[in-house]
């Protein structure tokens, strides 16, 4: 029977809290924390996120009743308590497939990170998860290249790649930033990087770096033997001028451009992204902006839905943390979100933070990228904590090195394989780390002295996001 | 300045400068660290492979074969046998060994044995 139209403000739960609903294969389903202000009961302010994050708005409308809303609404169909804090809720939404574009993360970010973020029967509200079903990963272009191909075009397998990223961010002129770069790359790098403030300033346009840049990677080449690369940032203020950097960096033969997905936006990036693909480019992605979203543990997107989100949108590396550097990141927590980034199906698992299971079906691989106040005495764990498929980037623990970049180069060039040696011989790396170190620093001067340099810098606060457990 | 030390690399030296990729900046494997890496390739469950090489021609992606993969050969001395028989019969190449994982389709690890001497 057809219902009839009664105007005025209905409360949200009647609607969009349904606890009996059975989720469907294609639903796109998703986990907010929710800190509700006082005396707004969890079911009804739940149902609410649920409402303005899809179909509904704050009063009934006559329009309402032109379509099948039971069909498009999104339903929130389950609270759990928050281990270890009273002061929030878990509420898990379920949206139907219909309510988004193909192929469009912007699409659903906007809705589910949109207006009701700023909704006012909230105190906070953090999307902490997303589970894409895979009819709707299958709509996504994805990485442009992925693991196994980025390894074919470079020849480098079994093994950890290693970068640095050339300091000082900003300030050197072209041809003095790529001589830094050809240290780096002679001394064993198999890339170096552009810092992700590095666009084209006035102290060095974006032509000129990438001119100097390309010839330091042809004499390393020559020089080593060995595939070279540089992530030229072709980040820009327009997304044309973004094509026009992308393109010209293909004209000279770059192997890898680079993209900052979140400021540059994600428009820019999918549209990089298939560009990469259908040039054969290899595409590093850089996240500033990510802590601004991702660090407070009650408001904002946690950073495994911003990877999700990458991973759909496209991109060969992205940065994921260190666990052992200078920058935030919870190991378990990280763990997880590395294998958002490389795995193709990854189960539910609350003690690494993930909420769904997810499904990637064929869709390639993300490597991620260790950066960030590391060095040659971090070398055992990194390898330990992020295997064969990984980044590790070196930026002062290569450039700070007494002797200069290739030096710092090549001592840790001598780590990474003395200690992907010693895993593969069965050795225990974060137990036998300064045995291995101090063994292969017998033959190589540049790691005696890299070791000696840094032995003492430590970096040991607390996170200040951790997963939520008990600790009551 | 007197304490820093040259990095020794040019395009004129290639003995020195040249290197060709995984545990090429260790010195050579020993016999009995080959065998341990003979032996992860095994554990792996992924197929051992030997590639050779003139020097300079190394940068190629496709290196001659020596014979085929050695699909399901877990045998750690008849593996070790064939780099051998390969080394013997092409002495100034550079000889590797690989380890196909046919999952990834991709190389699961891949080191040079016997160095040739680069030109």
């Amino acid at each position: 029977m057809a219902k009839t139209y009664n105007a005025g403000v209905k409360e949200y739960r009647e609607t969009y809290w349904t606890p009996e609903y059975s989720v469907k294969e294609t639903d796109i389903l998703a986990c907010f924390k929710i800190t509700p202000q006082d005396g707004v009961p969890r079911e009804e302010v739940a149902a609410a996120v649920a409402a303005e994050s899809s179909t509904g708005t704050w009063t009934t409308v006559w329009t309402d009743l032109l379509t099948d809303l039971d069909y498009y609404k999104g339903r929130c169909y389950a609270i759990e308590d928050v281990p270890g804090d009273d002061t929030c809720f878990y509420a898990f939404v379920a949206y139907p497939i219909d309510l988004f574009e193909e192929g469009s993360v912007v699409n659903i970010l906007t809705s589910l990170v949109g207006n009701v973020f700023g909704f006012k029967a909230l105190r906070a509200l953090r999307l902490e998860d997303i589970r894409f079903p895979i009819a709707y990963v299958m709509t996504c272009n994805g990485p442009p290249q992925g693991i196994q191909v980025e390894r074919d075009l470079l020849n480098k397998y079994g093994r950890p790649l290693l970068g640095c990223t050339i300091k000082p961010k900003l300030g050197l002129s072209a041809k003095n930033y790529g001589r830094a770069c050809y240290e780096g790359l002679r001394g064993g790098l198999d890339f170096t990087k552009d810092d992700e403030n590095v666009n084209s300033q006035p102290f060095m346009r974006w032509r000129h770096r990438f001119d100097f840049v390309m010839e330091a990677i042809h004499k390393a080449e020559a020089e080593t033997g060995e595939r070279k690369g540089h992530y030229l940032n072709v980040t820009a203020p327009t997304s044309d001028e973004m094509m026009k950097r992308a393109e010209y960096a293909k004209e000279i033969g770059a192997p890898i451009i680079m993209h900052d997905y979140l400021t540059g936006g994600l428009s820019a990036n999918t549209q990089l992204a298939q560009w990469c693909q259908d040039n054969g480019m290899l595409l590093h992605i850089h996240r500033a902006m990510h802590a601004v979203l991702d660090r407070n543990p009650h408001h904002g997107i946690h950073f495994r839905v911003l990877t999700k989100v990458l991973r759909l949108s496209g991109g060969d590396h992205l940065h994921s943390g260190t666990v052992v550097g200078k920058l935030e990141g919870d190991r378990d927590a990280t763990l997880g979100w590395i294998d958002i980034m490389r795995d193709s199906y990854i189960k539910e698992d609350r003690s690494r933070g993930i909420f769904f299971d997810q499904d990637w079906g064929s869709m390639p691989g993300v490597i991620p990228v260790a950066s960030g106040g590391i060095h040659v005495w971090h070398m055992p764990a990194l390898v330990s904590i992020f295997g064969d498929d990984s980044c590790l980037q070196f930026g002062g623990g290569t450039l700070g090195h007494p002797w200069g970049n290739a030096a710092g180069a090549a001592a840790n060039r001598v780590a990474v394989e003395a200690c992907v040696e010693a895993r593969n011989s069965g050795v225990e790396l974060e137990k036998e780390g300064k045995d291995i170190l101090t063994k292969a620093a017998a033959h190589s001067p540049e790691l005696k002295i890299a070791m000696e340099t840094w032995k003492e810098i430590k970096f040991e606060f607390d996170t200040v996001d951790k997963i939520d457990v008990a600790h009551k | 300045m007197s304490d820093v030390q040259d990095y020794e690399s040019s395009l004129g030296d290639a003995a020195i400068s040249r290197k060709y990729e995984t545990f090429s900046y260790l010195p050579t494997l020993s016999k009995e660290s080959t065998r341990a890496q003979i032996q992860y390739i095994v554990d792996k469950g992924w197929n051992p492979g030997i590639e050779h090489t003139e020097p300079a021609h190394a940068m190629s992606n496709y290196w001659y074969m020596w014979k085929l993969p050695l699909f399901g050969e877990t045998d750690v001395d008849v593996i070790l046998a064939e780099i051998e028989a390969c080394h013997k019969a092409h002495p100034d190449n550079h000889v590797r060994l690989l380890g196909f994982d046919n999952f990834a389709q991709s190389a699961g690890a891949a080191m040079v044995i016997h160095r040739g001497v680069s030109v």
